[in-house]
């Protein structure tokens, strides 16, 4: 593996990889007071984000930081990007200095896709613009791994506005990877063109014997008992003034994830949630704090998931070579 | 004036026997079988394709303004090698052909390049602005001569406004050709609306956008008696509006590009600036049924929508890309993989897509003439049989930014000829 850039055409057995790779990590560290591997010492990571994050960021960072990569952070809104270079010329000019790995997060679809084109670097994509957030699906997975034991046969309702959702995107390809079902609730203002119509990943053939890997619907009452996982979307402060819906209040008593809601779930089933929540809007205060919900496992999970990543990029690699 | 030439054994029309042209004084003096070329610079046609000149109704030239990515110079003499004797030059440049001044302007430039005829095409409202009419009649009064108006690059999307454009221009002769957007339909929007731009997280352009606009002016040209030129069509729905207005007299002509005919949103996946285009590439099933209507006439014309754009314009993420493509040079060979080989047009066909019904819709009086005696000598000869592989670096643009990099394709243009004066011979500008 070269760049991680969409889990679109990710293989299952790479997945798995990183996947096994990212629980041997999170083992190895277990109750560890120096957390801090040696494998890519030496190796400089420069996390390049055009976008305010905290929290994908900051897993980056520790992720390399724990293997002991120098990690280099280049906020866009503080350096040339302000005046006007242009992304290839500040990707040519990082990769000038020596870096060897670069996680682009950036507004533009498709923005990791050219970054890889232009630099000899390994390029992870940390979100661009609404078309895939890879490592945010793989750590989604492992925490699925963990609860739900296997994705296979799985089904994961995924609630909110899929259609500007690279978190969306990134998990429905994925999970049909892994073998699990994917069912969509949203309003159809909110869901991509064609959607139920996903799901041609390298395994589609295994799946059109049975049914559609991607279902679609709007009632999330008739949803919630047949599913082993609800993830819950955020839903962006721009989306509410775009039309999309009439009022948030709307919203909320149709899609948001309440107390009540919770009790129509499996009792296997969990909650997750990609953050940052907006409680009380897509999902209710109690809800995110119950501990059907894993959303801190996911944080956690995010590290160890990043690690893996960096680790399979970067030096994997050349013990192959 | 040169001395009188003659073409011994060329097709006009790529039908019959190889025949001989004789061009006196930019005239075809003689056409037949046998010619006495005493007197006369002889060149051996060796059985080419003989067409009128092409005329394209839709190019930016980009000058003024955008110098670095198109000059009049360097755009006629890619539209010249590309077989064309006419081009409509949109008025999209910086400062706007919204007056007789710039139309006079980019007139001027190109007769003195000579390789083509520019008609400067003005802008339908003042600054492309959509508020409020440009001076039309004095565009139309100048030396120019401008009998089409268009804020193309922009939709003219203010019902009443285009209302009163149709009406106006319908006193000056004219045709307003229309980029048919609703803007609001196409906020944000990247690639075409479907499975492929959804997957790939880039925001939909829907084909209802273009179909409502196009609906909409057919019934304002019909009230308006006034002629409608729909530029770009671009989906299999937008056909069956132009159906339905012909068969009820309306007076719209639309034209399709090269591309749309040829290229599908499936080249949108590795994200290269190089597909992104106003209307977007759109599905297989829009590029079968556009070239049906080409072949059967509700579509009128090709049109290039050739549209340089500097490297940096491309060389950058998806959506800080600057839509178009370059057409000139490529779309005589795009025509004839999607519309001859196919069996959809033989080469008469090709003259009324490419020349005649162009230059009519246009007001060129002097282009896509027939080929006989009496006529302006204003002819292009083809090489059906050749191929070539296309090379931006190679093409005479100064941008480079055509999505037919590396592909083979048929059919080249071996000469040019303007008004008795060849433009272009094997591939080299004569000028």
């Amino acid at each position: 593996m070269r760049h991680l850039l969409t889990t679109a055409g990710l293989r299952r057995e790479t997945v798995t990889a990183l996947l096994d790779t990212a629980e041997a990590l999170k083992q190895a560290l277990l109750g560890r007071q120096v957390r801090k591997l040696p494998t890519l010492r030496g190796r400089t990571v420069v996390t390049l984000f055009y976008e305010s994050s905290t929290r994908t960021r900051a897993s980056f960072e520790i992720a390399g930081k724990w293997m002991s990569a120098d990690v280099v952070n280049v906020p866009a809104g503080g350096s040339s990007v302000a005046k006007g270079e242009s992304l290839r010329d500040t990707a040519l000019t990082l990769t000038a200095m020596g870096a060897d790995c670069v996680v682009i997060r950036h507004p533009a679809s498709g923005a990791a896709h050219r970054l890889a084109g232009w630099v000899p670097t390994h390029v992870v994509n940390a979100g661009d613009g609404t078309h895939q957030h890879p490592t945010q699906a793989l750590l989604d997975a492992a925490t699925l791994r963990e609860r739900l034991g296997t994705l296979n046969g799985r089904t994961v309702t995924i609630v909110g506005d899929v259609l500007h959702s690279r978190v969306a995107r990134s998990n429905i390809e994925l999970l049909i990877t892994l073998g699990a079902r994917v069912h969509l609730v949203a309003p159809p203002t909110l869901l991509p063109w064609g959607v139920q119509n996903w799901g041609s990943g390298p395994h589609r053939e295994e799946w059109e014997e049975h049914s559609r890997p991607v279902t679609v619907g709007h009632d999330l009452d008739a949803a919630l008992p047949g599913t082993d996982a609800v993830m819950m979307l955020r839903v962006q402060a721009e989306r509410m003034h775009g039309g999309f819906f009439p009022s948030t209040r709307e919203y909320s008593v149709s899609y948001g994830l309440t107390e009540a809601r919770l009790g129509l779930l499996p009792e296997h089933a969990v909650v997750l949630h990609p953050g940052p929540m907006r409680r009380g809007m897509e999902i209710a205060h109690s809800v995110a704090d119950s501990p059907r919900a894993v959303i801190t496992d996911q944080v956690r999970n995010g590290v160890h998931v990043r690690m893996a990543v960096l680790y399979h990029l970067l030096a994997a690699q050349e013990e192959q070579a | 004036m040169r001395r009188p030439f003659l073409l011994r054994g060329i097709r006009p029309y790529g039908a019959g026997d190889p025949v001989d042209l004789l061009v006196r004084d930019g005239v075809i003096a003689e056409l037949g079988t046998g010619l006495d070329g005493t007197g006369a610079e002889v060149l051996d046609g060796g059985g080419l394709v003989a067409l009128p000149g092409l005329v394209d109704l839709h190019a930016h030239l980009r000058e003024p303004g955008r110098e670095d990515a198109e000059t009049i110079a360097t755009g006629s003499a890619a539209a010249a090698l590309g077989g064309y004797t006419a081009v409509f030059a949109m008025a999209n440049t910086d400062p706007v052909a919204d007056t007789a001044v710039v139309v006079e302007h980019v007139y001027r430039r190109g007769r003195e390049v000579g390789l083509v005829d520019v008609h400067p095409v003005g802008a339908v409202s003042s600054g492309l602005r959509g508020e409020r009419l440009a001076e039309l009649g004095a565009m139309a009064a100048s030396v120019a001569a401008v009998r089409m108006f268009s804020d193309d690059g922009m939709c003219v999307h203010d019902s009443l406004l285009m209302r009163r454009a149709l009406e106006y221009t319908r006193g000056l002769g004219g045709v307003i050709a229309q980029h048919a957007e609703d803007p609001r339909l196409t906020a944000g929007a990247q690639a075409h609306e479907g499975e492929i731009a959804a997957r790939l997280g880039l925001a939909g352009w829907p084909a209802a956008a273009e179909e409502s606009i196009v609906a909409r002016d057919c019934l304002l040209a019909r009230d308006a008696a006034a002629a409608l030129h729909v530029c770009h069509v671009s989906t299999a729905g937008t056909v069956e509006v132009l159906r339905w207005a012909k068969e009820r007299g309306i007076r719209v002509s639309a034209e399709v590009t090269p591309h749309h005919l040829l290229l599908t949103d499936e080249r949108l996946a590795g994200y290269d600036p190089v597909n992104k285009v106003n209307p977007p590439l759109r599905t297989a099933a829009d590029t079968r049924a556009l070239r049906a209507a080409l072949a059967e006439g509700i579509v009128d014309c090709v049109a290039t929508d050739h549209a340089p754009h500097a490297a940096q314009d491309k060389d950058c993420e998806w959506s800080a890309a600057r839509p178009g493509m370059l057409g000139l040079q490529t779309a005589l060979s795009v025509v004839m993989a999607t519309m001859v080989r196919p069996g959809l047009l033989d080469w008469r066909g090709v003259a009324r897509v490419m020349s005649e019904r162009p230059a009519r819709i246009g007001g060129a009086t002097e282009q896509g003439r027939p080929i006989a005696v009496g006529q302006p000598a204003t002819v292009v000869l083809v090489d059906p049989d050749a191929t070539w592989t296309v090379r931006g670096a190679t093409l005479a643009s100064l941008a480079d930014n055509t999505p037919y990099e590396g592909m083979e394709l048929p059919g080249r243009v071996v000469a040019t000829l303007l008004r008795g004066e060849i433009t272009t011979e094997d591939g080299k500008v004569q000028r």
